[in-house]
């Protein structure tokens, strides 16, 4: 990874606060009412800005009847360097998501097809990957290759995780490799980037899916924003690493919006799933 | 002996150059016999109690040797190509095919530059998606015709720029690391000098990978993590220290093979001597990884990434 971004409290930490019924909308600075932000699937109804989600709020909305098999959801992360400050992080991370890292995954299914569903969490340290994250990233690609079913990542991440130092790196390395053992198989791998998807996971897994889709508006790269302007001396224009400007230099299939997600990925698999799933 | 030398080389070359001016004269045999054994211990002390920091020090060395002074003293007909075929020619990375004591290979280096103007054309040696391009498209020239592929790792990174993000940065670094996963041919990977971040991980998926012994492989370097950590990128002696990131740390990790000894004081103290020890590895890494069939290589390659990491079950 580069430097990290400071990133702005988003409505989740927002919410907390006392005026917990109403949002402001952080793109267009409209005061939202919260109940109605949250039936319109955090969009903001003026200017389509999608607030972040959690990993919980994707099962609900992409996975069919909400149904979850979770699978490995007692991996945690272990301090392997002895990183300065890494153990009460973690901790203090695990008691506000209510998770022990950064990712989850497990069997359910969409449209009616059976999937491995993957998705990453951004409060749990910023989406960062370790080596927890890069393992059951790992584990759920060799699910999907087992079960000969599709494997869908949804991925909102910073990047390497700092802490854990070259065994971050080398989780690149590791689902990579799987999903190139995926492919040999001929199973379909979707990749959703939502905001942000950047450094480490965006050069690795998030950018390898069969079709790659964003949420509109997402920052997706491999520098953030900051760097590149210290490193260019120059200011870059608002668009720039967002999904429509990777749509344009052809490095993303779709950008879709949250509501019509589930729609489009159901799709997509009756079109180029036709496996069956693996019997036991 | 000229040139520029780290803060804690120069007790050395004080008392290098003090020998060097006794030579010349009469009757000081004696002198600089213990001048000379004074200096050996000296060399001794310093450059086995080195810190992490002096260890990055030594990987960024000025006058450390790169791919393209290595690679005359080891092979008689390399043969550098270019280009990526669909964009252009990276000079941050050196690609080609040569003879190396008998095996056929095909080498994917990164290369800064020595002097300013060649860092500037080599951009320090921070690839653009078209080296790792490049990277990639002799490599799979090299399965093609059975050639094992060297890989030597020497970046601060992978080009932090805006035209590098329009070109697809992360793309070509993944698609390098999964291509590279079932490449059917051995894959060699030597960390000589920086390994920063993607940029060194982009090559760096292999069949064996080997650190020169002041090298460093790391997901960050020292003055990022510590402006992140501590937003004061001056800690990076600290930085160092936490991140874990020389030879010794990664062998001690199980995240590479072996190291390559460096000439007392560092590579940059006898480039032939450097270019002998790296050619050795070379050749007995390749001598091991020929006789494995193919099929015990590739599942090899992909159980030796998936073992990385510390999971708490
Ligand atoms: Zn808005």
């Amino acid at each position: 990874m580069w430097f990290k971004k400071k990133v702005k409290a988003r409505p989740e930490e927002k919410l907390k606060l006392p005026t917990d019924l109403w949002v402001k909308c952080d793109t267009c600075g409209e005061i939202l009412y919260r109940k109605e932000l949250e039936k319109n699937l955090w969009i903001c109804p003026k200017c389509e800005f999608h607030f972040r989600i959690n990993c919980r709020t994707y099962i609900k909305l992409l996975l069919d009847d909400a149904q979850f098999d979770e699978q490995d959801a007692h991996l945690e992360p272990a301090d392997p360097l002895l990183f300065p400050d890494y153990k009460k992080k973690i901790k203090s991370d695990q008691e506000k998501t209510n998770m022990k890292e950064a990712v989850v995954y497990g069997y359910a299914k969409i449209g009616g097809i059976p999937v491995v569903f993957t998705a990453m969490d951004f409060r749990f340290r910023g989406g960062s990957m370790g080596s927890v994250v890069g393992e059951k990233v790992a584990r759920s690609i060799r699910a999907a290759c087992e079960k000969r079913i599709p494997l869908i990542i949804l991925s909102t991440s910073g990047g390497a995780r700092m802490q854990e130092g070259i065994l971050s790196l080398m989780q690149m390395a590791k689902t990579s490799a799987e999903l190139a053992l995926l492919a040999k198989e001929s199973i379909p791998y979707v990749s959703i980037l939502t905001n942000p998807t950047t450094a480490g996971v965006m050069a690795s897994y998030a950018s390898l899916g069969d079709i790659i889709i964003a949420e509109p508006g997402a920052e997706l790269g491999f520098t953030g924003r900051r760097v590149i302007e210290q490193t260019i001396g120059e200011k870059l224009p608002p668009d720039f690493q967002r999904s429509k400007f990777m749509l344009e230099h052809g490095m993303v299939d779709l950008v879709v919006s949250r509501k019509d997600l589930k729609n489009t990925i159901s799709k997509i698999l009756k079109i180029i799933y036709h496996g069956s799933p693996a019997t036991e | 002996m000229n040139g520029i030398w780290l803060d804690f080389e120069r007790p050395i070359v004080e008392l290098e150059r003090k020998i060097e001016e006794l030579k010349g004269l009469q009757g000081v045999e004696e002198e600089i016999q213990r001048l000379k054994t004074q200096a050996e211990k000296l060399k001794k002390r310093i450059y086995s109690n080195l810190n992490r920091w002096q260890h990055v020090q030594l990987a960024r060395h000025p006058r450390r040797p790169y791919p393209l002074d290595l690679l005359p003293l080891m092979t008689q007909d390399f043969v550098e190509l270019h280009g990526d075929r669909r964009f252009g020619d990276d000079p941050a990375v050196v690609a080609g095919i040569a003879t190396i004591d008998g095996h056929r290979i095909a080498i994917v280096a990164q290369q800064k530059g020595r002097d300013t103007k060649e860092k500037i054309r080599r951009n320090f040696g921070m690839p653009h998606p078209e080296g790792f391009r490049k990277a990639l498209r002799i490599m799979k020239m090299a399965a093609k015709f059975s050639l094992p592929v060297v890989t030597m790792i020497d970046t601060p990174g992978a080009y932090p720029g805006a035209d590098a993000e329009e070109r697809g940065q992360s793309e070509a670094i993944a698609t390098n690391l999964f291509e590279c996963a079932t490449l059917p041919v051995p894959i060699l990977v030597i960390i000589l000098g920086e390994g920063a971040s993607g940029g060194a991980i982009a090559i760096g998926l292999g069949d064996r990978v080997l650190m020169c012994e002041n090298s460093f492989y790391s997901v960050i370097s020292p003055e990022g993590c510590a402006s992140i950590l501590w937003r004061d990128s001056s800690k990076n002696k600290e930085a160092a220290e936490a991140l874990k990131i020389t030879a010794q740390d990664l062998k001690t990790l199980g995240i590479i093979d072996d190291i390559i000894p460096e000439p007392v004081g560092g590579a940059h103290m006898d480039f032939k001597l450097t270019a002998q020890n790296v050619k050795k590895a070379i050749i007995q890494t390749l001598d091991e990884l020929s006789s494995e069939p193919q099929e015990e290589l590739l599942t090899r390659r992909v159980e030796k990434f998936r073992k990385m990491g510390a999971v708490n079950e």
